[in-house]
């Protein structure tokens, strides 16, 4: 079993950002061992994550509760590769600070290779990986994008100092 | 295209490497016209900034022409004339929001790393090691610049690249250094380092009302910089016994008000203390040597400033905290907030009350850079600063 909580501060109003993580097909684009999350029906979705060597790792969620601008949870349905369930908790930040964003998350591992697998996808630091998330997270929409440089890490676990591939950008250029 | 590039302790070399890409919609690509070689690059090329990897495009002062821009960068075009600050800020977060650009949220890809030595992680720069970033550095034909709607300043009234180049980094770091003294009327101020950032940190405190400056080096040539260009009075450390001492006498027992480090971790000194620290960093057992910074904290005036601009990396011996307490010191330090002074410097540049390029005492081609570095690690032919440009 897998539990973890780390949080975030954003400069952006509350309803910005519950509106933005509402939309779960957002959180691949910032959470870097998902591939995929499709909204299948009203709260419900079907997520895909990446693993080692290709593999991936797939289930279907069902949010539990919404609670607009405050809180988002969810939790896997039965069926699942992986049991798990989750919370992102938004309050207001002191000050000018903007909004505060609280995460929870926990994975039921099951036995065999499934589990191997799952264990793989999280490393050995899975604090780490969903700190390095929510930094990008923060990127994304403070910024509109996550902040690449030609020597970026790729994440926990996977070496440091590897170059990124370059992934270019719609380009306006005369050379 | 070339490139001068890290190849490990003490060595740099110009090699071929890929052209920049653009990675993010807000980048530019900057062809370069003019860069030039900085005093904290030596600390690279000593080795003493950790995470640097062989084949690091180095250079973090440049300025050039905008060849592409991404698809949201609005207010700069493809043949605008830039210099880049060498801190890299998103313009977003709240750091930046608060005019505190060294220190952006969202600039450094690996805030992973100087989280876990220091706790926080400040922005990122150019080619200055992963610890900031891994961005590729602008000693080289061409530069990615990240959040290009954001640094660059551009360049419209026919100002020479030498006049303008060292906005990148240098002057605003010096003015920093002056500014955070806080300087009063009647107030002497000491400057430990004659190099670029501690002329121009002397030229500023005088521009913000220091009624005298005394500069601290051992190189006559830089001490003779700083009296005849800058107007300091001079005090050469391997000539007298204490410099604690002989500050302290020349302002009759009060000591200097406020006391700018232009020094860093590389500080040089003599006797057993500069023996210590060199060897205890050379036995990876202290980081940085602190010589400069104990003087200026021992020599400074009860209740005054001390402002750091040199380069510290970690760890330091025989911290004098004691008398920083007990005598109600002040420390004020950062990376330079470069966004914030770039154009009131500009102005100052434009009004004639700074001339920047009295500092630079050697002109090469890019393809020299190794040469250059080796001149201004040694201390050759009174070299003070090395600028390099492209064809």
């Amino acid at each position: 079993m897998l539990h973890v909580t780390k949080s975030v501060t954003v400069l952006r109003p509350r309803e910005d950002v519950y509106r933005f993580w509402r939309d779960l097909e957002n959180l691949p684009g910032f959470m870097q061992h998902l591939e995929s999350v499709k909204t299948t029906g009203d709260a419900r979705s079907h997520w895909v994550a990446k693993a080692p060597a290709g593999a991936t790792v797939e289930w279907d969620a069902q949010i539990t509760e919404d609670r607009t601008n405050e809180l988002i949870s969810w939790r896997s349905l039965e069926g699942s590769d992986i049991q798990n369930h989750g919370s992102v908790r938004f309050s207001d930040a002191p000050g000018d600070r903007g909004t505060e964003v609280h995460v929870e998350l926990q994975y039921d591992a099951p036995a065999g290779n499934v589990g191997a697998t799952v264990a793989k996808l999280f490393g050995e630091e899975p604090a780490q990986q969903v700190r390095d998330d929510l930094r990008r997270f923060k990127q994304v929409i403070e910024t509109g994008e996550v902040v690449r440089s030609e020597g970026s890490l790729e994440g926990a676990g996977q070496g440091l100092f590897k170059q990124r591939p370059a992934q270019a950008a719609a380009v306006e250029t005369r050379r | 295209m070339k490139a001068t590039c890290w190849m490990g302790k003490g060595s740099v070399e110009v090699r071929d490497v890929p052209e920049p890409q653009i990675l993010n919609q807000r980048d530019a690509i900057v062809r370069v016209t003019s860069t030039a070689i900085c005093g904290s690059d030596l600390h690279l090329l000593n080795g003493v900034i950790p995470t640097m990897k062989k084949g690091d495009v180095l250079g973090h002062e440049f300025m050039g022409e905008v060849m592409e821009v991404g698809r949201g960068v609005k207010d700069l075009k493809v043949g605008d004339r830039v210099v880049v600050p060498f801190t890299i800020a998103c313009g977003e977060c709240w750091q930046c929001r608060h005019d505190n650009w060294s220190l952006c949220e969202n600039s450094n890809p690996n805030a992973v790393l100087p989280e876990k030595m220091m706790g926080h992680a400040a922005s990122g720069a150019f080619g200055y090691s992963h610890l900031t970033g891994g961005y590729a550095g602008g000693q080289a034909e061409f530069v990615r610049v990240p959040f290009a709607d954001v640094g660059p300043l551009k360049i419209e009234n026919g100002f020479s690249d030498e006049q303008v180049l060292f906005l990148s980094d240098i002057l605003p770091t010096g003015y920093m250094g002056a500014e955070m003294c806080d300087i009063q009327r009647g107030d002497t101020v000491a400057v430990w380092g004659c190099g670029p950032v501690g002329l121009f940190a002397i030229k500023s405190a005088y521009l913000l009302g220091a009624e005298r400056v005394i500069a601290i080096d051992r190189f006559e040539y830089r001490l003779q910089m700083a009296r005849e260009k800058c107007g300091a009075e001079t005090v050469n450390y391997s000539e007298v016994d204490s410099v604690t001492d002989t500050l302290i006498e020349m302002t009759a027992g009060r000591g200097p008000d406020s006391c700018i480090d232009a020094v860093g971790l590389e500080a040089h000194g003599h006797g057993l203390e500069y023996l210590y620290d060199k060897t205890k960093q050379m036995l990876m057992l202290e980081s940085d040597r602190p010589i400069a910074l104990r003087q200026a904290i021992l020599a400074c005036r009860n209740g005054g400033t001390i402002s750091i601009i040199g380069v510290y990396g970690g760890l330091v011996d025989k911290f004098p905290l004691g008398t920083i307490m007990n005598r109600s010191l002040t420390i004020k330090s950062g990376q330079c907030h470069v966004h914030r002074y770039m154009r009131p410097l500009l102005a100052r540049i434009e009004k004639g009350e700074i001339d920047p390029t009295m500092v630079i005492t050697h002109r090469m081609p890019l393809a020299d850079a190794p040469k250059g570095y080796d001149i201004f690690l040694n201390k050759e032919d009174n070299c003070e600063k090395v600028v390099l440009t492209t064809a």
